[in-house]
């Protein structure tokens, strides 16, 4: 009998979001899939669950603004079951559908088809993102009004480039039209070309190709401007080189619309990671140098950088048995993002709230949501022990992609329960 | 990251430091490079003989899996393999199995299945004989043969071995590697070699288009004209330069690369006297050298080739060797 219509009261737990440090034992009521009350408040009537929170910390429920759930098309790779429960297992009640599906969402059918397959099979809320050109290919707008009303909730490119700068001025003023935030990923596919790791020390070493950081902070200039001049709001997509960060402050501080996000594992590694020639740290844009790492935490100290994402790109096995540079690139990363959170908290390069508040009320901004444990709020939380450790691999991964950046060494950080609108996407079970 | 990735060192050594794969020289120390010499000058003798086997490998399969094709590079291993008493068995799969869209890990599993003792790995993919060392069952040698713009470590080898035998030592040497650096899996071993061997000073001469990023990194000193760079020389290896190169708008036209980067009579005559001029073959002549240099009696370029046997032969039987000595200290811990 688990619905929105449960009452919930969560006790004992630590509240942890934008207003609380998670030092304070607090009580949540939860009713009609909303926070009902907190603290005192709280503890009066009679509910239809208790949830103990004992030495766990509760935050609003994680949102990422870009996964690949594979479906439709890729089921070898994962589906919208298996990466939604995933995710719930991560601590996520949110998460954007990336486009580059096959087919490509770029029509209301696949959109619609996207949002049947997760209000039957997903515990967590599904936003699918529509593709900005038709079939991602940079060539013709896409319904983009359409594609909105269909229940997209921004439009995206996939992480492929925009070849033509003409389509891309052409693709903001038409979002600008309707007030839609385009999210794209900056790579100038020149510079990039079949490059598949930094260009730097470790691809002259271990004679990798490499994609030089101008191929991403060009795009990264072009973009702005032509965002500046059309007005569209727009979200960069994981960025790679602490160059991009300042480029983003500096227009910010013009008053440009512009917000961005950068991949957890982009925060925790270098280069350094593909020496050995480890194919999971195959993915794009690359992992680059240490300052380049700093730049970007820095970024998500100060704000620049508004929302950590997972990335999350399950594959197959097969697609990443293979020489480097044949495989496919990304990782499975939703289960792990917030144990490689808590790694860079417990390292002192993040404090809990900055790394909450980038998953949580930063990635909401962009979606012109707010998330925190405030009365009235939506009951999408996270109930987490930070301190209990986990292991990542073949048998205990949900995602149907294996390649999680850490496997096999004891990760911290343990989500007890996943609750999306009250009700458990994640958890022991109710009654 | 250090030149001493610990990743490689675990996977190509044994637990007593022996070789037990060879994938590239990063991670192996002057003790075992110079081991590795010493070997190769001892088969030198063997290939002098009227009968030119010696029964290291004797009843051993050595598979040749090259996935790029070449002649030069495998001719010498099967060569060396065969001089070892091994059977040989060498397979084209540039041509076959690959090229029906198999993957490389299925045609490992079907070529394990031949109960191979070795494998010598060409393959356009920087890393595949790491990928390939990683994924075998274990006791089968990997030997490089050549990865992507990675590493040619038996290459590298038998240019030091070349060196050796005219120069004597590598103390006090000056070496420049002139050319397509960037491309290059010769010149990262090389530049490496030379390094952990104690050469005084590795330069390399190349346009700023043919140079990786950080190439410094590497352990060299990058100087751009020819002129300059040639000025105390001991040893000149030159590069080979694809044709292909001038397409990528990596290069003007082979005229003016010849013209600032060819090795002409004139630039040998700026190096120490008895620079040794040398070239992993195959030469294109009047691009990067000019053809009485290639001729000349400063280079060594075909006693390259007959090195090229006995040095493969030493890593086979020394890779060989640690395999099992590998597997007998494994047994003897489970017996």
């Amino acid at each position: 009998m688990s619905d929105q219509q449960t009452t919930v009261r969560i006790i004992h737990g630590r509240l942890l979001d934008g207003e609380h440090d998670g030092s304070a034992v607090t009580t949540l009521l939860l009713q009609g899939g909303h926070i009902a009350a907190v603290g005192a408040d709280a503890e009066i009537g009679d509910v239809d669950r208790v949830i103990d929170a004992s030495g766990c910390l509760v935050a609003p429920g994680f949102i990422d603004l870009n996964c690949n759930l594979r479906e439709p098309g890729n089921g070898q790779k994962g589906n919208i079951a298996s990466e939604s429960l995933a995710a719930a297992r991560g601590g996520y009640t949110t998460v954007c559908a990336s486009p580059d599906t096959s087919p490509v969402n770029d029509s209301s059918a696949v959109t619609n088809l996207i949002r049947d397959v997760a209000g039957r099979q997903s515990p967590i809320r599904i936003l699918p993102l529509g593709a900005v050109t038709r079939g991602l290919e940079g060539e013709l707008l896409s319904d983009m009004a359409g594609l909105t009303r269909a229940g997209c909730v921004a439009l995206s490119n996939g992480g492929a480039q925009l070849r033509n700068a003409r389509i891309l001025r052409r693709c903001m003023a038409y979002a600008r039209t309707f007030d839609l935030t385009l999210m794209l990923a900056p790579v100038n596919q020149a510079l990039a070309a079949d490059g598949y790791a930094h260009d730097g020390l470790v691809t002259s070493r271990l004679g990798l190709l490499g994609i030089p950081e101008v191929a991403e902070t060009t795009a990264v200039m072009e973009l702005l401007l032509l965002a500046e001049e059309t007005g569209v709001r727009l979200h960069l997509n994981q960025l790679s080189c602490a160059r991009s960060v300042e480029m983003v402050a500096d227009a910010q501080r013009r008053g440009v619309a512009v917000s961005a996000d950068v991949a957890m594992h982009q925060l925790l590694f270098t280069e350094d990671a593909l020496a050995g020639f480890d194919s999971r740290f195959h993915v794009r844009p690359p992992l680059r140098t240490e300052a380049d790492r700093q730049g970007l935490l820095a970024g998500v100290r100060d704000g620049v950088i508004g929302a950590i994402v997972s990335q999350h790109q399950p594959h197959d096995s097969a697609a990443k048995q293979a020489p480097l540079g044949a495989t496919e690139p990304g990782l499975s990363t939703i289960e792990s993002v917030l144990s490689m959170g808590l790694e860079l908290v417990a390292d002192g390069e993040l404090t809990l709230s900055q790394l909450v508040v980038a998953l949580t009320s930063g990635p909401a901004a962009v979606l012109g949501e707010t998330a925190s444990l405030a009365v009235g709020q939506r009951a999408d939380l996270c109930v987490f022990d930070a301190d209990a450790s986990w292991q990542a691999g073949d048998d205990s991964l949900l995602s149907a992609g294996k390649h999680a950046p850490i496997r096999h060494c004891p990760l911290k950080g343990v989500v007890r329960h996943t609750l999306c609108a009250g009700v458990e996407a994640w958890g022991p079970g109710g009654d | 990251m250090t030149a001493n990735d610990p990743s490689s060192q675990s996977l190509q050594l044994t637990g007593n430091g022996q070789l037990k794969h060879f994938l590239t020289l990063d991670g192996l120390d002057r003790a075992l490079l110079t081991e590795i010499l010493d070997t190769a000058d001892s088969f030198i003798e063997v290939g002098e003989r009227t009968i030119k086997k010696v029964p290291l490998l004797r009843g051993k399969t050595v598979v040749n899996l090259f996935f790029e094709s070449s002649t030069r590079t495998r001719s010498t291993f099967e060569l060396a393999a065969k001089r070892l008493s091994a059977d040989v068995l060498n397979l084209d799969i540039s041509t076959s199995a690959t090229s029906k869209g198999e993957s490389l890990s299925d045609t490992l599993l079907n070529l394990e299945a031949m109960a191979s003792d070795m494998f010598v790995v060409r393959h356009s993919q920087s890393g595949a004989p790491h990928f390939i060392a990683e994924s075998v069952t274990p006791g089968v040698a990997i030997i490089n043969a050549g990865d992507g713009r990675h590493a040619h470590p038996t290459q590298a080898m038998l240019d030091m071995l070349t060196i050796r035998q005219h120069k004597g030592a590598f103390e006090g040497l000056k070496v420049a590697i002139v050319g397509d650096i960037l491309h290059s899996r010769v010149a990262r071993s090389q530049i490496r070699a030379l390094n952990a061997l104690g050469a005084e000073e590795v330069r390399v001469i190349a346009p700023g288009t043919l140079l990786p990023a950080d190439v410094e990194s590497l352990g060299c000193k990058v100087e751009y004209d020819m002129v300059r760079g040639m000025q105390d020389l001991d040893v000149v290896i030159m590069l080979r330069l694809q044709k292909e190169r001038m397409e990528g708008a990596l290069l003007p036209s082979e005229r003016e690369f010849y013209r600032l980067y060819g090795l002409s009579q004139d630039k040998l005559a700026l190096a120490r006297p008895g620079c040794l001029v040398m070239h992993p073959g195959p030469i294109n002549r009047g691009v990067e050298i000019e053809s009485a240099v290639a001729d000349g009696p400063q280079s060594v370029i075909l006693n390259q080739v007959t090195n090229g046997i006995a040095v493969r032969m030493a890593v086979m039987s020394m890779a060989m060797s640690g395999q099992v000595s590998e597997r007998t200290q494994v047994a003897g811990e489970q017996g």
